[in-house]
């Protein structure tokens, strides 16, 4: 086959580019190695995240003790009656904030706007570690004044204080590592490390599918967990 | 070539996904406030789930612009999990009810309720 064949196979869009890109004797794909990584790290995290809410699922399913009303265990007052679940309501407004000014870093990176997206990647760590703190709060109450521990609940089922604290804490782990990680990135957009290798900020997009991500696994955890 | 230089999109697209992302948040939160039972509640559940991860997946992570390979082999695999979950529910259906015949039902009493 000719070059001209070959580059226009390779180039073609859908299904038929996807025999292309595989058969090419080439990278199979056409991004960069750290995004490729980036992308099967996340896939391995989604299979580990399944699997915990599917064993929460699979617990839920099997104990015959009543299991607590989410809606009531993470309401809160501000002095009047309890609203339901209003710190988690929050929360996901706060993470699903901080995945809209990442998005708009990543975009000023690529546009070489070094001070926007820096500011714009510490406004994001700032909101994540807010999220943190109000999980920390959350865990406290939970422990503290409602008495739940991993292998006990004086409320219900002993497997939700295990799905709870395995789930919302790995999760949390996740955020945690996330803040260091923009951080990280923040700083070295505006030393301008990026810029000195030729204004390559494809690690800006990079991070940002990890923190994308973190978002998108609270969306699961939102629906199955709280809201279920 | 887009391959060269990166995902760069239009800021309008980002702004627009942000603010549906929060109308349809808010709209789960609904579900949950407005005290929706029966049926219509993992229906919306889950129907503001897949609106949410998919805004999430194909524009603030890019990939509706990837090319097929990268979508099917990152998108391909999750597949299993729906698996994974029908044998879990169907299994975890047969243990609940075997519990329910050796022992009876739960005498749980609960020694708490929740505070605020």
């Amino acid at each position: 086959m000719s070059e001209a064949v070959m580059d226009s196979v390779a180039q073609a869009p859908g299904l038929e580019g996807v025999a292309g890109d595989f058969s090419r004797d080439k990278q199979v794909f056409g991004v960069p190695w750290g995004k490729a990584m980036m992308w099967i790290f996340l896939l391995s995290d989604t299979f580990i995240f399944s699997c915990f809410l599917v064993s929460y699922m699979s617990v839920r399913i099997t104990t015959t003790d009543p299991w607590p009303v989410p809606s009531e265990v993470f309401a809160l007052s501000f002095g009047g009656d309890p609203i339901p679940l209003i710190l988690i309501a929050i929360m996901t407004m706060i993470l699903i904030t901080s995945s809209g000014t990442m998005a708009m870093a990543v975009n000023m990176g690529y546009r070489a706007d070094r001070k926007k997206a820096f500011w714009l990647l510490v406004a994001t760590a700032l909101l994540g570690a807010s999220f943190v703190g109000m999980q920390a709060f959350e865990w406290t109450k939970l422990i503290v004044e409602e008495g739940v521990r991993p292998w006990s609940n004086p409320m219900g089922a002993a497997q939700f204080g295990s799905s709870f604290f395995m789930i919302t804490g790995f999760h949390g782990m996740h955020v945690s590592a996330g803040v260091i990680y923009l951080l990280w990135v923040a700083f070295r957009v505006r030393s301008g490390v990026y810029e000195r290798r030729g204004g390559n900020y494809e690690i800006v997009e990079i991070a940002g599918l990890y923190w994308h991500f973190v978002d998108l696994v609270w969306v699961f955890i939102f629906a199955f967990f709280y809201l279920w | 070539m887009a391959l060269e230089e990166g995902q760069q999109h239009p800021i309008k697209i980002y702004l627009w996904i942000w603010l549906l992302l929060f109308v349809v948040s808010f709209f789960s939160y609904m579900v949950d406030y407005m005290n929706i039972h029966g049926p219509m509640r993992p229906t919306l559940i889950l129907t503001f789930m897949f609106v949410k991860a998919g805004f999430i997946i194909f524009i603030f992570m890019h990939m509706q612009w990837e090319r097929m390979a990268l979508k099917l082999a990152i998108l391909g695999p999750p597949v299993a999990i729906l698996v994974l979950i029908w044998l879990m529910a169907l299994e975890g259906g047969y243990t609940e009810g075997t519990r329910i015949d050796s022992f009876g039902e739960s005498t749980f009493e609960p020694q708490a309720t929740p505070h605020h």
